[in-house]
């Protein structure tokens, strides 16, 4: 049998029952690898449930950088009896199988390509514990003691871990050093050496930190001054909202009174949820929602009433597998149509698809600049993988001479200086944005009634069918400035003759990049776009104009980034096609190489587009 | 109806304290029936927030879709106004006053957009009990499509169509006492003499004030058959007595019979005071208004004026405890932590 030997290049696998405190256990882990400089990708892949069922915890370590999930088992550490079999199947060819000793290995594990580690935990656990509760607990620190001797870990990493995350409750800090020291003193006792994977540290590469994305949107929101949040709970939008609560409670307490700068207000639904956060913006504060795809669906209406008043508002999308309830905690980017033409009539909605935490703060931010500026709804595209997955990103960074863009608001002076009557819906300036008031301005100027009802420049009811067509026709133009104001799209060339690029966004991207490099590899250029905003920038159609084939690389079955670059562009439909996984869990690289292989394979011909849709020559 | 107002008003037409006229509080003209209740309701409206007397722009009016939330057209004409989407009101009052505390909210709806459709969203802005002043416009039926009956149309009530109601009717007063308002009332469009007291008291509760105001629609629903016609309604009203509001600022001195009378103290100082024509009545016992509004209506009786009074309850401003200053007047510098701050969540993220 040849053992699988490898230095910081490996995927390990936690099996774990929910709501047994594996979660911690197995961060500590991946911590403590990165704190010894080597990148690391952790991974939840955990069921809609509280308690008893099934939870991975999916760890990449990549030393050259590569954040993807990589797919593939080098090592599986065993403690759900449930999926026991299961996980011993799915290590690798060569891998190492982790397990708890103290039941036997059940007679259908039969392999022999396999290094098997039998490690008594119930029982190590049983003698040197006594309290029940912490058992449980302790176990599993047991096994990152056995991990950290068999990966060569620094021992030092993981003590000073624990005593800084228990350096209020000195005792649970003893008995989880111990349980550290139980897990690797048995390891060195009977499986010294039966690794062939190690964790070697690295010189830092510059600063960074290892972060989720929803709390990243969290900070945008509280640095951008965001005052008022309407939310309904939903996984996994969630922390979003909690998050933000948390770091207001920290930082927007007056400090004389002890009363809070911002509003948190858990609605009946998403319906109430964002008309909460609509009623807000109109009134001058910055408000917000955060949801996922069944709350988008509900949201639908408000937002073209957002549209079409012309009302800032901030909702973050964190996209989860549909359709319907679909798979609550698994990941997809399946929401974009949705997001991009949300509510009926003409409406179309601004979007932007952060890829890393940093992006995320920054792009929270720049959502409400641009909903203020736009007067309309910014959507904030991210999904499970990117919200509720740590993520290695560069540190969040404010510029403390940055100001708020409020944009076109009338106080009570501007309104006396104007010389001609205000409009709410005039647009003075020819960029088709028009200027608005907030209640409780002026005593005498500047009142008027916001409606979802066709209206005038004066915001007065009107069924002129001219005057309608006016106002859509000027959403329209406004739609064109939006495109001026968005972060233009990230085009990487990296071979001027490559006949072939790929376009992607959000989390596709690292496994986008790192099956690029692989295929380079190989001989094949294959040039990148990285997509950040809805409307497009002309940067897009340069980008797809100079290429020959284009492969739209994203996770959702339909293809629904192909489908909106060929709705919003004038490209042939058959040179676009579709990379796409849909499964739930994060795309990895080799998925992506593979699919590109096979249409590589053939010539790009028309109906190709999306074999998934049954678009088949 | 005529659709031009002449905007010649008499040149000593009274002021109010703040140097308002009437005319000041007007809106547009209204394209409603001739005859519908909400045009009285928009008239009491306008004399309640002339009499408080409010600043007319410190005013914020919203309403849903239907008839009746296309009335805040009509009243109101220099303050702000949002007609949000059917039965979504509350929500958009919610947010518009977490941002701005210091301006007096008053949302309209119907019995469709607050009983059916916006049902969710009512009750829960009750639970809340935000600072806004909620007026039902209830007729019992959809006027805007038509006449259809309503989940307020009370059960074996005919409207135009001739066709008695099936099902149960919905009391949104009682709903309202049970879910913990601080302020609960029912009017009728008719009685302007009730109608505009109810609302001054209102408008000046902190928290949410409920009221539900029995507005027949004169084109669907005002036939013999019908609960909710003027005639009906006239026949079958029994008030829960007459009383006078007197806002703090005004000194009014009046001397009513030791025992009739029940005088309630509002948060910010001013007095209900209730002319008892039911007797025993204590409107700031929740349990005695729900035990009234049951045994009136077993008596096939309508009770109207203030049903239940908390003067002690709490808005949502004060339950969350925020910022005395409104949240849309807070400076980059109250909001904003700035880079020293993220720099040390960074730090809880190595």
């Amino acid at each position: 049998m040849s053992r699988i030997e490898k230095i910081n290049d490996f995927v390990v696998r936690f099996a774990n029952v929910n709501g047994t405190g594996s979660a911690s256990a197995n961060n500590l882990f991946a911590m403590a690898i990165y704190r010894m400089g080597v990148p690391v990708t952790p991974k939840n892949i955990f069921p809609s449930n509280i308690q008893g069922l099934p939870t991975w915890y999916e760890v990449r370590v990549s030393g050259r950088g590569w954040l993807a999930r990589r797919g593939g088992i080098d090592l599986t550490v065993a403690v759900n009896g449930q999926t026991l079999v299961q996980d011993y199947n799915e290590v690798l060819p060569g891998g190492y199988f982790l397990y708890d000793s103290t039941k036997r290995l059940p007679d259908d594990c039969r392999r022999d390509d396999l290094t098997i580690i039998a490690i008594p935990l119930t029982q190590l656990c049983n003698d040197a514990f006594t309290d029940p509760r912490l058992r449980q607990l302790l176990k599993n620190i047991i096994y990152i003691g056995a991990l950290a001797r068999l990966l060569a870990i620094d021992h030092a990493v993981l003590t000073a871990a624990i005593s800084s995350q228990f350096a209020k409750k000195p005792q649970l800090a003893e008995s989880n050093l111990l349980a550290l020291e139980i897990g690797s003193t048995y390891v060195r006792d009977h499986f010294d050496g039966a690794c062939g994977l190690r964790v070697e540290p690295l010189p830092a590469r510059g600063e960074t930190i290892l972060m989720d994305g929803n709390s990243a949107l969290a900070l945008g929101a509280i640095y951008a001054g965001a005052t008022v949040a309407g939310w309904y709970p939903i996984t996994p939008s969630t922390t979003i909202v909690e998050a933000f609560e948390r770091y207001a409670n920290r930082y927007r307490i007056e400090p004389e009174t002890g009363r809070k700068r911002f509003a948190v207000i858990q609605a009946e639904d998403e319906l109430a949820a964002i008309g909460i956060a609509i009623g807000a913006s109109w009134n001058g504060a910055r408000g917000f929602t955060a949801t996922s795809g069944p709350g988008l669906s509900l949201m639908a209406e408000f937002l073209g009433l957002a549209y079409y008043a012309e009302i800032p508002v901030v909702l973050m999308d964190v996209q989860r597998a549909g359709p319907s309830t679909g798979m609550p905690t698994r990941t997809q980017q399946s929401d974009i149509l949705d997001a991009a033409y949300a509510s009926h009539g003409d409406t179309r909605h601004v979007l932007l698809f952060p890829g890393d935490p940093k992006e995320c703060f920054e792009m929270a931010v720049d959502a409400f600049d641009l909903a203020d500026r736009l007067q309309t709804p910014i959507i904030v595209m991210s999904d499970l993988d990117l919200g509720m997955n740590d993520h290695l990103s560069a540190p969040l960074v404010w510029d403390d001479n940055r100001r708020y863009d409020r944009g076109k608001v009338l106080d009570a002076a501007a309104l006396d200086a104007l010389k001609t009557q205000w409009g709410r819906y005039l647009d003075v300036d020819g960029d088709a944005i028009c200027y608005r008031t907030y209640p409780g301005t002026h005593p005498g100027k500047g009142a008027y009634f916001t409606r979802g009802t066709s209206h005038n420049e004066y915001s007065a009811y009107t069924e002129d069918n001219t005057i309608y067509r006016r106002g859509m026709e000027r959403l329209a133009r406004k739609w064109e400035t939006a495109k001026r104001l968005m972060p233009a799209a990230q085009a990487t060339i990296r071979d001027a003759a490559a006949a072939i690029g790929a376009v992607f966004y959000g989390t596709t991207t690292p496994a986008a990049a790192e099956a690029i490099d692989i295929l380079a590899a190989e001989g094949l250029a294959i040039n990148m776009l990285r997509l950040k905003a809805f409307p497009f920038g002309p940067e897009v159609a340069v980008f797809i104009d100079r290429h020959e084939r284009i492969l739209v690389i994203e996770q959702n079955r339909d293809g629904q980034m192909r489908l909106l670059l060929l709705n919003e562009g004038n490209f042939p439909p058959a040179k676009l096609q579709s990379v796409v996984n849909f499964d739930g869990l994060p795309i990895t690289a080799a998925t992506i190489v593979n699919q590109i292989r096979s249409l590589l394979s053939r010539p790009a011909t028309a109906g190709d587009g999306n074999a998934n849709r049954g678009e088949r020559p | 109806m005529t659709f031009v107002r002449p905007s010649f008003r008499h040149p000593s037409q009274p002021t109010n304290a703040l140097g308002y006229t009437r005319k000041d509080y007007e809106g547009a003209i209204s394209t409603l029936c001739a005859g519908c209740g909400h045009d009285s309701i928009s008239n009491a409206i306008i004399q309640a927030c002339f009499e408080i007397p409010l600043e007319p722009h410190k005013v914020v009016k919203m309403s849903g879709i239907g008839c009746s939330s296309k009335t805040p057209a009509y009243y109101l004409g220099r303050s702000h106004g949002f007609n949000s989407v059917h039965g979504r009101m509350p929500s958009i009052a919610t947010g518009a006053n977490m941002a701005n505390r210091d301006l007096v909210y008053l949302g309209v709806s119907g019995d469709g957009d607050t009983a059916s459709i916006g049902m969710g969203q009512f009750i829960h802005v009750l639970r809340r009990d935000l600072n806004l002043t909620y007026v039902v416009m209830n007729n019992g039926c959809y006027g805007l499509t038509k006449g259809q009956d309503s989940a307020t149309a009370d059960r074996g009530s005919k409207s135009k169509k001739g066709i008695p109601n099936p099902f149960e009717s919905i009391d949104l007063c009682e709903m309202a006492i049970q879910l913990g308002a601080g302020f609960v009332a029912r009017g009728f469009s008719g009685d302007k003499q009730q109608l505009v007291p109810l609302l001054k008291a209102a408008l000046l509760h902190q928290g949410i004030a409920l009221i539900d105001v029995i507005s027949p629609c004169v084109t669907f629903n005002n036939t013999s058959g019908s609960t909710k016609s003027y005639q009906y309604v006239r026949d079958h009203i029994e008030a829960t007595g007459t009383f006078d509001f007197i806002p703090l600022r005004q000194e009014i001195v009046v001397e009513y019979d030791e025992g009739a009378t029940q005088a309630v103290t509002m948060h910010d100082g001013s007095v209900i005071t209730l002319h008892k024509s039911v007797s025993g009545i204590d409107v700031t016992s929740r349990r005695h208004a729900l035990d009234l509004l049951e045994a009136e209506r077993e008596q096939g009786r309508l009770l109207t004026g203030i049903l239940f009074l908390d003067p002690e309850s709490e808005d949502t401003h004060a339950i969350l405890k925020t910022s005395l200053t409104p949240l849309n007047q807070l400076s980059r510098e109250d909001l904003c932590p700035g880079a020293a701050a993220l720099d040390e969540v960074n730090g809880h993220f190595r």
